[in-house]
C-alpha cells in the first residue's frame, strides 16, 4: 500500500498549504441535510434531561396543596409563579415535565439499547452459526413474534415491582426480534464475503470473527433499527406508566402524568392531559424523523433513489 | 407444496409451544396465587385446600402438563376472581372487541386508502407532503392520548359524544377512532408505495398508450392492484387490533378482552391473563400460517425458495 501513503496527513506543499478546517464546520458538513427541528428538539430534551436541577422551578414531587389545579399563566387565575398550572396536589406541572424528561430519556435510550444488545446477540448467532442455532433463535423470533407486543409488556410488568430500570429490562425483551431478523438477513450475506472467508481460513476463531470482522459491518443497521426503536420504547413506557404498571408515583413520568390528568379531564383541567402528551409527541416524532434520515445517509445506495 | 404446508404448520406449532411456556412460567413465577385467593387471615389449612383445588401444589412440570391438556379441551381454568371458566369470561368480552377491531379497521381503511392513493398519483407536491406528516403523526402519538384528546374536545367542551362505556352506537366513534389512528397511517404508507409501484409498471403505460383518460387507468387499472397489499395487511391488522387494544379500551371503559387483560392483571387472576395472551397468540399465529400459505400457493418462489 505504498502510493495511498505518499500524501500523508500533515504534509504540506510549497506554495500551497491545506486550510485548517475548524471541528464545528466538519460537524456541519456531516450534518448537512439533517432534519434541524428534530435535532434541536431533541437536543433540548437532553439538555432539560441533564440540568433538570437547575431548571425546574419547584419540586417536581412535593405539591402545595391550598393551590391545586392552578391553570396555565394565560389563563385566569393563572400565575407566573406555576407557569404551566399545578395539578391535583398542587405540584408544578412544568417541573414535572422537566423532571419527566430524565426519565423518557433514561428509559427510552438504555431500553433501546438493551433491545439492540440482546437482538443483535441473537441476530448474529443465528445468522453466523446457521443450523440448529439458527433454527431455534428463529423459532423462539417467530413465538416472540406472535405475542401482542404491548400485552406482554403490560403482563411483565404487572407481575414485577414498578420501577424503571425493570421497564427497561422488560422493553428490551420484548422489542428484540426487530434487531434479530434484520441482522439475521445482513450477516447470512455478509458469510459468504471474501473477508470473512479469509478470516476461516487464516484460521480465526468463530467468536473472533462474529466480534472483529461482523460486528463492525452491521453496527451501522443496529443504529438505524435503535433511532427508529427510540420512539416505539418511549411510547411503551409511557403507556405501562399510564396504565399504572410501569414508573411508580410519585416520580414524574410523563405517562403517569396523563393517567393522573384522566380524572381532572372531565371537569375541564386539560392542561394536565395536553402537556405531557405534546412533549410525547415532539420526542417521538424527532426520533422518527431522525431515524428515516439517518436510514437513508448511512445508506449510499438509498441516498441515490 | 405439501412438505412446504406441513413444515409452516410443524413451526406455528413450535411458537405455540414456546408462547404457551413461556406464559405459563412468567405468570407462575410471582407470589403465591393461594394467598391472594383466600380471606386474608386464612388459616395454612385452608391455603392448602385451596392449592389441592387449583392444582397449585404439584410440581410445575405436572402444572404445565394438567394445564396443556385441559387448554385442548378448551378448559382453561376457573376464573379466580369471577369464580366463572376464564373462557367463558373470554368469550363474553370479544364480540365488544371484535366490533370495536371493525370499527376501527373500517375508519383505518377510510382513512389510509384514498390518502395513500392521491398521495401516489400527486406524488411530490403539497398533498403528497400532508400524507407524510399523517404518516409520520400516526406513528408518533400514542393512541391513549388520541383518546384524551378527542374526550377533551368532543366529551368535554363540545358534549357531543359519551366520554366512556358502551350504552349507544356513540360510544364507538372516540375508541375506534384512537385504535384505527395508528394503523390508519400505516396503511397509508402501504397504500402510497403500492400505488406508486403499479403506476410505474408496463400495463400502465399500455393503458395509457390505448389513449384511455386519465379516470379510467386510475380508477380501473391502477386503484384495483394497489389495493390487493393494503387489503392483506388489514386483514393481518384486524387480528392485531383486537390483541392491542389494551390501552384504548382502558382509557374508554370499553368491555372488550383488552379491559378484560387489564382487570385480571389488577386482580392477580392469572387464569384470565393466561387465557387472553394465549388466544391473542393462538389468533396472530393462526393468522400468520394461513398468510404463509396463501403466499406460498399464489406465488410458487415462495415454496421452492425455503
Amino acid at each position: 500500500m505504498e502510493h495511498s501513503s505518499a500524501v500523508a496527513a500533515g504534509q504540506t506543499f510549497p506554495g500551497y498549504s491545506v486550510p485548517d478546517i475548524p471541528w464545528w464546520k466538519k460537524v456541519a458538513v456531516r450534518l448537512r441535510g439533517a432534519p434541524m427541528l428534530p435535532l434541536l428538539i431533541l437536543a433540548t430534551l437532553v439538555f432539560t434531561a441533564v440540568f433538570a436541577d437547575f431548571l425546574a422551578p419547584h419540586n417536581p414531587e412535593v405539591g402545595n396543596l391550598r393551590y391545586r389545579y392552578r391553570p396555565p399563566v394565560w389563563q385566569d387565575r393563572g400565575s407566573w409563579e406555576y407557569i404551566l398550572g399545578t395539578d391535583h396536589m398542587g405540584r408544578d406541572v412544568l417541573s414535572r415535565l422537566i423532571y419527566g424528561s430524565r426519565i423518557s430519556l433514561v428509559v427510552g435510550v438504555t431500553a433501546v439499547i438493551v433491545a439492540g444488545i440482546i437482538g443483535t446477540t441473537f441476530g448474529i448467532l443465528s445468522g453466523f452459526m446457521g443450523r440448529w442455532v439458527d433454527q431455534v433463535i428463529m423459532r423462539l423470533t417467530d413465538a416472540w413474534l406472535a405475542l401482542p407486543a404491548v400485552s406482554f409488556a403490560i403482563l411483565l410488568a404487572a407481575l414485577v415491582q414498578p420501577s424503571e430500570w425493570n421497564i427497561i429490562i422488560i422493553l428490551g425483551v420484548v422489542y428484540w426480534t426487530r434487531y434479530a431478523r434484520v441482522i439475521r438477513g445482513e450477516v447470512l450475506s455478509l458469510k459468504e464475503r471474501d473477508f470473512v472467508r479469509l478470516a476461516i481460513v487464516a484460521g480465526c476463531s468463530r467468536a473472533k470473527i462474529m466480534w472483529t470482522h461482523i460486528l463492525p459491518n452491521i453496527a451501522n443497521s443496529a443504529i438505524v433499527i435503535a433511532t427508529l426503536q427510540l420512539g416505539v420504547s418511549i411510547i411503551a413506557e409511557a403507556t405501562l406508566s399510564f396504565l399504572g404498571v410501569g414508573v411508580a408515583p410519585p416520580k414524574p413520568a410523563w405517562g403517569l402524568m396523563l393517567a393522573e390528568g384522566k380524572s381532572g379531564l372531565m371537569a375541564g383541567y386539560w392542561w394536565l392531559s395536553v402537556f405531557p402528551g405534546v412533549c410525547i409527541m415532539l420526542i417521538v416524532l424527532s426520533a422518527n424523523l431522525l431515524g428515516d434520515w439517518f436510514r437513508v445517509w448511512s445508506d449510499p445506495q438509498l441516498r441515490q433513489l | 407444496m405439501q412438505g412446504y404446508i406441513i413444515r409452516r404448520i410443524l413451526y406455528a406449532c413450535i411458537s405455540l409451544f414456546l408462547l404457551s411456556i413461556t406464559i405459563f412460567c412468567l405468570v407462575r413465577i410471582t407470589g403465591d396465587p393461594a394467598v391472594l385467593m383466600a380471606e386474608p387471615g386464612a388459616k395454612e389449612e385452608d391455603l392448602q385446600a385451596i392449592r389441592r383445588e387449583f392444582g397449585l401444589d404439584k410440581p410445575l412440570v405436572i402444572q404445565y402438563v394438567t394445564f396443556v391438556k385441559s387448554v385442548a379441551r378448551g378448559d382453561f381454568g376457573k376464573s379466580i376472581y369471577y369464580r366463572t371458566p376464564a373462557f367463558d369470561l373470554y368469550l363474553q368480552r370479544l364480540p365488544a372487541s371484535l366490533l370495536l377491531a371493525s370499527v376501527a379497521m373500517t375508519i383505518s381503511l377510510i382513512l389510509g386508502i384514498p390518502i395513500g392513493i392521491l398521495s401516489a398519483v400527486r406524488v411530490n407536491t403539497w398533498f403528497d407532503n400532508f400524507g407524510k406528516i399523517f404518516a409520520i403523526l400516526g406513528l408518533s402519538l400514542p393512541s391513549f392520548w388520541v383518546g384524551l384528546m378527542l374526550i377533551l374536545t368532543l366529551s368535554v367542551y363540545l358534549n357531543w359524544l359519551p366520554s366512556s362505556g358502551a350504552e349507544s352506537w356513540k360510544s364507538i366513534i372516540m375508541p375506534a377512532f384512537s385504535l384505527g389512528w395508528v394503523f390508519a397511517a400505516a396503511h397509508m404508507r402501504l397504500a402510497r408505495s403500492a400505488m406508486l409501484e403499479v403506476l410505474g409498471s408496463e400495463y400502465i403505460k399500455l393503458a395509457r398508450i390505448k389513449g384511455l383518460s386519465e379516470r379510467l387507468v386510475l380508477l380501473k387499472h391502477a386503484f384495483k392492484n394497489a389495493v390487493i397489499p393494503v387489503l392483506t395487511l388489514a386483514g393481518i391488522n384486524l387480528v392485531l387490533m383486537v390483541n392491542v387494544a389494551v390501552v384504548v379500551e382502558s382509557v374508554f371503559a370499553w368491555p372488550g378482552i383488552g379491559r378484560l387483560l387489564y382487570e385480571g392483571i389488577s386482580f392477580r387472576d392469572f387464569p384470565v391473563v393466561q387465557t387472553t395472551v394465549l388466544m391473542g397468540g393462538l389468533m396472530i399465529v393462526f393468522v400468520n400460517l394461513i398468510v404463509d400459505i396463501l403466499y406460498a400457493y399464489i406465488d410458487p418462489r415462495i415454496r421452492y425458495g425455503t
